[in-house]
């Protein structure tokens, strides 16, 4: 498990400080902490790819950002990551909870559950679960957002955050 | 208004240090060709995302942020402007071109005949909301644009126009983005 403020606090050593959401049951005590935390700044969106798109144009200006978002939302961003972010070259560390994990949810979350990972190997969108070892997977999205400038995605498991 | 006349002079307008985002076919097309530089950002595909990229732009930076919107690209996000009034992003001028149609694609009607995208701005509570449907209202919002209070939203009601008639943006998408962020380091401090 890892703890909320320990996932902050790296996020900030890393310079991770733009971030924009929409919000999911899993991320409750993230959103939560990271809304009143002064060296955040949390912007929620009313869709993903609003989202995609404010950390984007965050980017543009220079910072690095990150966005927050439940699997269902991937399928709102597949335009905005194969005609925006993957051809202009605009890495952006992506949060995406997995409802539907081995179909153990509520039906509307079982196809996106089943597909997330092929959808994202499809895309060619380099992901990742988040475990324990949470700044070693943090490491490698950034490392593989340097390498290739492309967004990346780190995937929640139900639990993972505390 | 006509529609090709109406984004020319606000196009021409621009200051040196402003920066400005396009949507995707004749804004980005028109920009390109009449007066491409590097303080543009032009916006290739993903229709309805200029405003999002242009507002998180905005968040981050203390340089005057002009997006240049359509009326069917921002009926495609609406809830954009949800956030653009209610952040107070006070750098930030939100032009739409409204020709009432896709412009891009056969001048197909969009629902902008009978709705009015500025009576939905100040809804949205965006701070300076002007609409323009003479020659005498675009003169004074052209005299005006410089030192509107953001957010503004400015709404020029044109005719439609034919987007073949400008040549497609000749910039690759990465050398896009590579460029304005270049511009965004050598002007100094975001």
């Amino acid at each position: 498990m890892v703890k909320v403020s320990d996932l902050w606090d790296y996020l900030k050593l890393k310079k991770y400080t733009f971030c924009s959401s929409v919000p999911c049951s899993m991320l409750k005590k993230l959103l939560d902490s990271g809304i009143k935390d002064p060296e955040i700044t949390l912007i929620p969106a009313v869709k993903e790819n609003v989202a995609l798109g404010l950390a984007s144009g965050a980017y543009l200006a220079g910072k690095k950002s990150c966005v927050f978002m439940q699997n269902s939302g991937l399928g709102n961003i597949i335009n905005a990551l194969t005609s925006f972010n993957l051809i202009y070259k605009i890495p952006v560390l992506m949060f995406l909870t997995w409802r539907g994990f081995e179909s153990k949810d509520a039906p509307e979350h079982l196809i996106m559950g089943e597909k997330m990972a092929p959808l994202l190997d499809l895309l060619e969108v380099p992901h990742r679960l988040l475990t324990d070892s949470y700044r070693d997977d943090i490491s490698w999205a950034i490392h593989e957002m340097d390498n290739k400038s492309i967004p990346v995605v780190l995937i929640l498991k139900k639990g993972i955050l505390r | 208004m006509n529609c090709i006349e109406a984004m020319e002079k606000v196009i021409l307008s621009l200051k040196e240090e402003d920066l400005a985002l396009f949507n995707l076919g004749l804004n980005s097309r028109m920009a390109y060709s009449l007066k491409d530089r590097k303080g543009n950002f032009y916006m290739l595909g993903s229709m309805g995302l200029v405003s999002s990229v242009g507002l998180g732009l905005a968040l981050n930076c203390d340089k005057k942020v002009v997006i240049f919107d359509g009326d069917g690209s921002l009926l495609m996000d609406m809830g954009i402007m949800s956030m653009i009034g209610v952040l107070k992003c006070k750098n930030l001028i939100h032009i739409v071109f409204d020709n009432e149609a896709y412009c891009s694609t056969g001048n197909q009607t969009t629902y902008c005949e009978s709705i009015d995208l500025a009576s939905a701005a100040e809804v949205y509570w965006y701070k300076t909301v002007i609409k323009v449907k003479s020659i005498q209202e675009y003169d004074d919002f052209l005299s005006s644009l410089h030192s509107l209070e953001g957010p503004a939203f400015c709404l020029i009601k044109t005719d439609t126009c034919n987007v073949k008639d400008f040549p497609r943006v000749a910039l690759s998408p990465a050398e896009i983005t590579e460029r304005f962020r270049a511009n965004m380091v050598s002007q100094g401090k975001p």
